[in-house]
């Protein structure tokens, strides 16, 4: 028997198929999702907040950032994850953190596993400051290429800055970021396996919880594996519809119908309130 | 402070400018009457835009200083030094100085009307409706109402340099700013946008206004500035700069210009 044939006689394909649903990855795949959406969106504002530090006039702010730039894009995520696991142990806050589940936090419990908060807490905010070094220079891409003559006619209308800069320029920018951040997602969606190592039931952290103990490790890295290009695949398409509807594609300026309710959501509050007073 | 110069509506006082070592204003003085239409010529790289731009503060300027209906503009002082302006308040007195610019600059993600009534909405608080009102007025004043609901990239150059005019005069300013308005059109297009300006002209707007345009400076400026190397060389009725100017470097520019468009 030649060493292929061993392996392939020992693959338990079986095995995937039985596990490939289990609730265990069910919750697993359900804890990555929510890791790597709220991990980008902060993130990305934390490079929306970097490019602000790096062009203020207070020079100190923009040392600020780039000491951070420089650190959190010089050492390797790993790193960065595992010394905020233990961050939080000198912080005294292992303790309160490990007691609580994040199931319990969300409302609901699918597996009865314990899923400490402290693991998940701390990935968290490894990746959400990792991300935010790299998401400062996506942002400042997009921001820089929007004409200076955008801002000029903002200001020459009587628009402040931060006026210009909400409705005329980052509306703009946007459609140079979204592919990037796109990206950005995607390695995100993987990225966030790294933090199974401070033993999250993430989705690779499900599958080494069931795969070790059972001799089964390839055969659940198989199923973690499919999980991941399930999403990643998902993830393509949704940022396709996305960037689609922002007409970032067709680079046709108005060829996407715009809409970016965050941006418009203030209005509306203030508008409402003005008219609440009227 | 004399009557005349209390009210007028702009007052540049020995204007300076540097780029770096380039000092591209060398003490610009010159005065602007309500109602007044005053048309700067002169080669390029005289200085005449970055002037037009310190009026509404675009640019800093480094010594002088520039009066909006005897308001400083951009500085004020402070212990007898002049500091800039708090931001909201340049903003405040900008939202009362229109401009038009010669790359149009109209915002690529909001249709026409869009583009008019941001401004009074974000900046005036206008009512939507009251805004929208207005804003589809100013696309008539420009011939563009069938426009209205146009992204600028459906728009030819002198399409969307109108509506760049009605998305300054939405701002209802007290005077308006034209930088190279018909520089970047093709020359078919360039009559369409003078003729929006002539009309504000006659309406009585006080008018800054840049341009290569001889015929418009000669037909519609009740005064002609001609600026070379950063100082304003010589001023007067268009009349007599065109047909009788006193400096030798008006004469030569005239003369270079007026053939080339012959």
């Amino acid at each position: 028997m030649n060493p292929i044939q061993s392996f392939l006689k020992s693959y338990n394909g079986a095995a995937v198929a039985h596990n490939l649903f289990a609730p265990l990855i069910l919750q697993g795949i359900i804890i990555t999702i929510i890791l790597a959406i709220l991990s980008q969106l902060t993130g990305a504002i934390i490079g929306l907040i970097l490019y602000f530090m790096r062009r203020a006039r207070l020079k100190p702010l923009g040392w600020i950032a780039e000491a951070y730039i420089w650190l959190f894009r010089g050492t390797p995520l790993l790193v960065q994850i595992l010394a905020i696991y233990l961050a939080t142990s000198y912080l005294g806050l292992a303790r309160p953190l490990q007691a609580s589940n994040i199931f319990v936090v969300l409302g609901f419990d699918p597996t009865g596993y314990a899923t400490a908060l402290r693991p998940f807490i701390s990935g968290f905010i490894a990746l959400a400051l990792n991300e935010g070094a790299y998401m400062a220079e996506i942002v400042r891409a997009g921001i820089e290429s929007i004409d200076p003559g955008q801002m000029e006619a903002a200001k020459s209308l009587g628009m402040t800055y931060w006026q210009g800069m909400r409705r005329i320029v980052l509306p703009q920018a946007m459609r140079v970021i979204l592919p990037p951040l796109g990206n950005e997602f995607n390695s995100m969606l993987k990225n966030t396996s790294l933090v199974f190592d401070i033993s999250l039931y993430d989705l690779l952290g499900a599958a080494e919880a069931i795969g070790s103990p059972s001799f089964l490790t390839l055969e659940l890295l198989t199923v973690a594996s499919i999980w991941y290009l399930v999403m990643t695949t998902v993830w393509t398409f949704i940022q396709s519809a996305i960037e689609r509807r922002f007409g970032a594609s067709t680079r046709e300026p108005g060829g996407g119908k715009f809409n970016w309710s965050i941006f418009a959501l203030p209005d509306r509050l203030f508008r409402q309130s003005a008219g609440a007073r009227i | 402070m004399s009557q005349a110069t209390a009210t007028a509506m702009v007052d540049a006082q020995d204007v300076h400018k540097y780029f770096h070592q380039n000092e591209v204003l060398r003490g610009v003085s010159l005065q602007v009457k309500k109602g007044e239409v005053v048309v700067i010529i002169g080669p390029s790289g005289s200085g005449k835009t970055t002037f037009l731009r310190c009026i509404n503060h675009l640019e800093k300027i480094n010594k002088g200083r520039i009066l909006i209906e005897g308001e400083p503009m951009g500085y004020r002082e402070e212990g007898g030094k002049l500091v800039e302006d708090r931001e909201k308040n340049i903003a405040r007195m900008r939202s009362q100085i229109g401009m038009v610019f010669q790359r149009f600059n109209l915002f690529p993600h909001m249709t026409a009307l869009q583009n008019i009534m941001e401004a009074p909405i974000q900046v005036k608080g206008v009512p939507r409706e009251e805004a929208e009102r207005r804003a589809r007025e100013l696309l008539a004043k420009v011939g563009l109402s069938e426009k209205a609901d146009a992204y600028p990239a459906r728009l030819s150059g002198g399409q969307q340099q109108r509506v760049a005019i009605a998305r300054a005069l939405a701002m209802d300013p007290k005077i308006m700013l034209f930088d190279e308005a018909t520089s970047a059109l093709d020359p078919e297009l360039v009559g369409e946008v003078l003729k929006v300006m002539r009309q504000l002209a006659e309406e009585g707007m006080t008018m800054v206004v840049v341009t290569h345009e001889m015929s418009f400076a000669r037909d519609v400026a009740d005064r002609v500035i001609f600026m070379d190397g950063g100082v304003v060389v010589e001023q007067g009725k268009p009349a007599d700069i065109f047909s009788n100017p006193r400096e030798e470097r008006t004469r030569t520019f005239l003369r270079k210009v007026l053939e080339a468009e012959a």
